[in-house]
């Protein structure tokens, strides 16, 4: 199942543009990290430090953590900053990409993923801040929740995170692209069939004419 | 001569009293004043207001205050990594306020600028937004949120000289600097105290005129968890 998540994160960081200023959130989003070279990306972590790199066991400093409280190193031209500043950061519009996971996507593009309803709603975290301020938003997330149930649905159960919408959705099945009104499936994942993205996906969504042409549907 | 800043921690502790609001610098445990919370845990006050991204961990750092019951309210964005704040709040014991991270960082930062509030689009919509004020700015809709202000703010640093001018390292400096600007009185813990000039004015990321005093860190975070280091 592991490798789920890796062809997730892999598939996620070939969406990412050279020289571009990412940040990533908790679960899938963080393994991104493995796929992508230093030197063209620069990771920003909303706990104040734009140049997230990885650290070898040896090499840990308890003072240098990413916002999931892990061990993270520093990379060359690192910076660190406050959380005003980081947020700043981050609303003013200058971060290119927030890779987030999601509880679930609905057919209007938002998304939610920081509260469930009848549990205790103790944390937020930058979640919110992420969905309003970065240029673009990737979710990856395995395409059902832990208990079978589509992730993808008509419309949010769970309480929503942002009104914005979220552009691109990768999931253990599928791509999904955001068409202006609509999600469109783009792409089908490793050796996933359409029929599976349908019985799994309650949300709208259409499907591309590459898709349809290449005689997968 | 020059004003010395540098107190006993529990000098400064006296400026703690119940019912004050009191903003605790710190990302979970890093950053955070772990000696001053440790003092406190002696000292015979209740009903704070805290204000913080976190409230510790379970049974560590803030953590400890919550469980012997000091705490009556926290402000903060992110409370799910201390199981006891679920349970503490069920039971009626705990007042919680949650506000997202860039909000709660903006509100301290404006509260400390002098600025009544400010305007975010950020929780425009949903749960977080509720019984908010809204204001329209060039037809898109953003939430008022009022700044913070505390009573005492206790926060960590790396590096302090005798006047206060504080230094901070990695990402240990996340609240602390915006925490200094937003109290009446703000305490420092720092782990290395050097004599004023020492410290190049360019490093200096909070000017001494925000820290009331500074005392030495009897506790540290290491790779292994926290950590005496002596007096």
């Amino acid at each position: 199942m592991g490798n789920k998540r890796e062809l997730i994160a892999k598939r996620a960081a070939d969406e990412l543009e050279p020289y571009s200023f990412v940040n990533l959130g908790i679960g899938i989003p963080t393994l991104v990290a493995n796929y992508i070279d230093d030197g063209l990306y620069t990771l920003h972590t909303e706990n104040g430090l734009l140049g997230v790199t990885s650290v070898e066991e040896k090499d840990i400093d308890p003072l240098i953590v990413n916002a999931g409280k892990l061990p993270v190193g520093e990379a060359l031209g690192a910076s660190y900053f406050s959380s005003a500043d980081s947020f700043a950061m981050i609303r003013g519009g200058h971060i290119d990409v927030a890779i987030l996971g999601a509880l679930q996507i609905d057919s209007r593009g938002r998304i939610a993923n920081w509260a469930i309803p009848g549990k205790d709603i103790i944390g937020v975290g930058g979640a919110m801040d992420l969905l309003e301020g970065a240029k673009k938003i990737i979710i990856t997330t395995n395409h059902v929740a832990n208990d079978g149930r589509p992730k993808l649905v008509d419309e949010c159960t769970f309480p929503i995170t942002s009104e914005r919408v979220a552009e691109t959705i990768i999931t253990d099945l599928a791509v999904f692209k955001w068409q202006g009104d609509n999600y469109e499936l783009v792409e089908l994942m490793g050796d996933s069939t359409i029929e599976e993205v349908q019985a799994n996906t309650t949300a709208f969504y259409t499907i591309s004419n590459e898709l349809l042409q290449e005689g997968k549907v | 001569m020059y004003l010395d800043k540098l107190f006993s921690i529990e000098d400064a502790l006296k400026e703690i009293k119940s019912n004050h609001t009191l903003m605790v610098g710190g990302f979970g445990l890093v950053g955070s004043p772990l000696s001053i919370i440790e003092h406190l845990t002696r000292h015979d006050i209740s009903g704070l207001t805290v204000i913080s991204n976190n409230v510790g961990e379970a049974g560590e750092g803030l953590g400890i205050l919550l469980r012997q019951g000091k705490i009556k309210k926290a402000i903060g964005s992110y409370f799910t990594s201390n199981r006891d704040v679920a349970k503490y709040y069920n039971e009626g014991k705990l007042e919680i306020e949650l506000l997202p991270q860039g909000t709660l960082s903006e509100a301290i930062r404006s509260g400390g600028a002098g600025l009544g509030g400010f305007y975010t689009k950020t929780a425009v919509g949903t749960d977080l937004a509720r019984g908010k004020e809204t204001k329209e700015i060039n037809g898109e809709t953003y939430l008022l949120q009022e700044g913070l202000k505390a009573d005492v703010a206790i926060i960590k640093a790396w590096k302090a000289d005798r006047l206060g001018n504080l230094v901070y390292y990695k990402t240990a400096r996340n609240f602390n600097p915006n925490m200094a600007t937003a109290a009446n009185y703000v305490i420092a813990e720092v782990d290395e105290i050097v004599d004023v000039g020492e410290l190049d004015p360019d490093e200096i990321a909070t000017p001494h005129l925000f820290v009331d005093a500074i005392v030495k860190s009897e506790l540290i975070l290491m790779k292994d968890g926290v950590k005496s280091i002596g007096k």
